[in-house]
């Protein structure tokens, strides 16, 4: 496997992880307050839709020409890859709410209790709330799998580490019976951005006929560029060097926490948990 | 609304998300680094000087609190 294909297989592994657990957070949740069997169901339908989705388009996107293909997938790439790095650095200068699945696994539990019982048999609520949470979640991961497959003609390498990712991160949550509050889960999207806009830039700058000095090499240039501009720019804004004086006071007085890159920091302020329906980046 | 637009919202809320002037950057970038190439000039470098003032321009917008 060479280093352009381990990249690719950790940023897919990695990616997936982190949206299979925000995945799991809700299954858990509806399962264990109203139909496991109705939940698993959900699951099942969505993981089906996916790999359909990654079934169909893969060969299809393969199939165009490296160039075309290149400036295409990389600047969806970069641009899908930036807002991943915006979201993760706003999150470690502190100025947007963090990922607690503690937090996310209460509220959602308290959603489907107060949708009455679960029913023995088919509960549609279960099915509905695991299809929808598996399915938004996992529609990154096939856009990440697709689009970094695609640009390296290894969608079944990129489909096989998002594969393994869900069967470990399943496993651990079967094991614990409880969200896996404990992964690094801004931490590793802090690193996922990164790769993405990296092999985005990369990728793109290739396919609109640019030629990088020293040709693939470059990456191990721009990998480690990307990651100190997003450190600095996280430090700078966790300063308050980007922030409005009313801003600055928000971070100081603790009503938005603030934390460095490494995880650890839980109970970001309710109202601020979420990027809404959409999947969570 | 029509399904076609739903689906069409929804494809570019998932890909642009809430920073349409990044994606507009990027685009932009890639065409500069296009018509470079294609006039035979160097332009790898067009794309990190872009990707760094895009998001920076980006995080200082949603660190003071615009979008």
């Amino acid at each position: 496997m060479s280093g352009t294909e381990l990249a690719l297989a950790l940023s897919v592994f990695a990616a997936c992880a982190v949206e299979a657990v925000e995945a799991l957070t809700i299954v858990l949740a509806v399962g264990a307050t109203r139909s496991w069997s109705s939940a698993m169901g959900g699951v099942g339908a969505a993981t089906l839709a996916l790999a359909a989705v990654v079934a169909a388009l893969g060969p299809a996107l393969t199939a165009l020409p490296i160039g075309a293909l290149r400036v295409v997938v990389g600047g969806l790439l970069l641009v899908f890859g930036l807002q991943w790095l915006r979201k993760a650095i706003l999150r470690a200068a502190g100025v947007k709410a963090r990922h607690d699945e503690l937090e996310t696994f209460a509220q959602e539990r308290a959603a489907a209790r107060a949708r009455g019982d679960g029913r023995e048999g088919f509960d549609p609520y279960s099915f509905t709330v695991s299809f929808k949470g598996v399915l938004l979640e996992g529609l990154e991961v096939a856009f990440i799998v697709l689009t970094f497959g695609a640009s390296q003609h290894r969608v079944a390498l990129a489909s096989a580490a998002a594969g393994v990712a869900v069967l470990l991160v399943a496993g651990a949550g079967v094991a614990a019976r409880s969200p896996l509050a404990r992964v690094p889960e801004n931490s590793m999207k802090f690193a996922v951005g990164v790769m993405l806009s990296s092999y985005g830039m990369f990728w793109g700058a290739e396919g609109a006929g640019a030629s990088w000095p020293g040709g693939d090499a470059a990456l191990l240039a721009i990998v480690p560029s990307v990651l100190v501009v997003a450190l600095a720019l996280a430090r700078s804004a966790r300063h308050g060097v980007l922030l409005t004086p009313a801003g600055r006071a928000r971070a100081t007085t603790g009503e938005v926490r603030v934390a460095l890159v490494a995880d650890g920091g839980r109970g970001a302020p309710a109202g601020e948990h979420g990027d809404g329906a959409r999947a969570g980046t | 609304m029509t399904r076609a637009r739903a689906f069409a919202l929804g494809a570019w809320e998932f890909v642009v998300g809430d920073d349409w002037r990044t994606a507009l950057g990027v685009v932009l970038a890639l065409g500069v680094t296009a018509l470079l190439a294609a006039a035979a000039i160097a332009a790898w470098w067009v794309m990190p000087l872009a990707v760094l003032a895009l998001l920076a321009i980006s995080i200082r917008r949603a660190a003071r609190g615009g979008r």
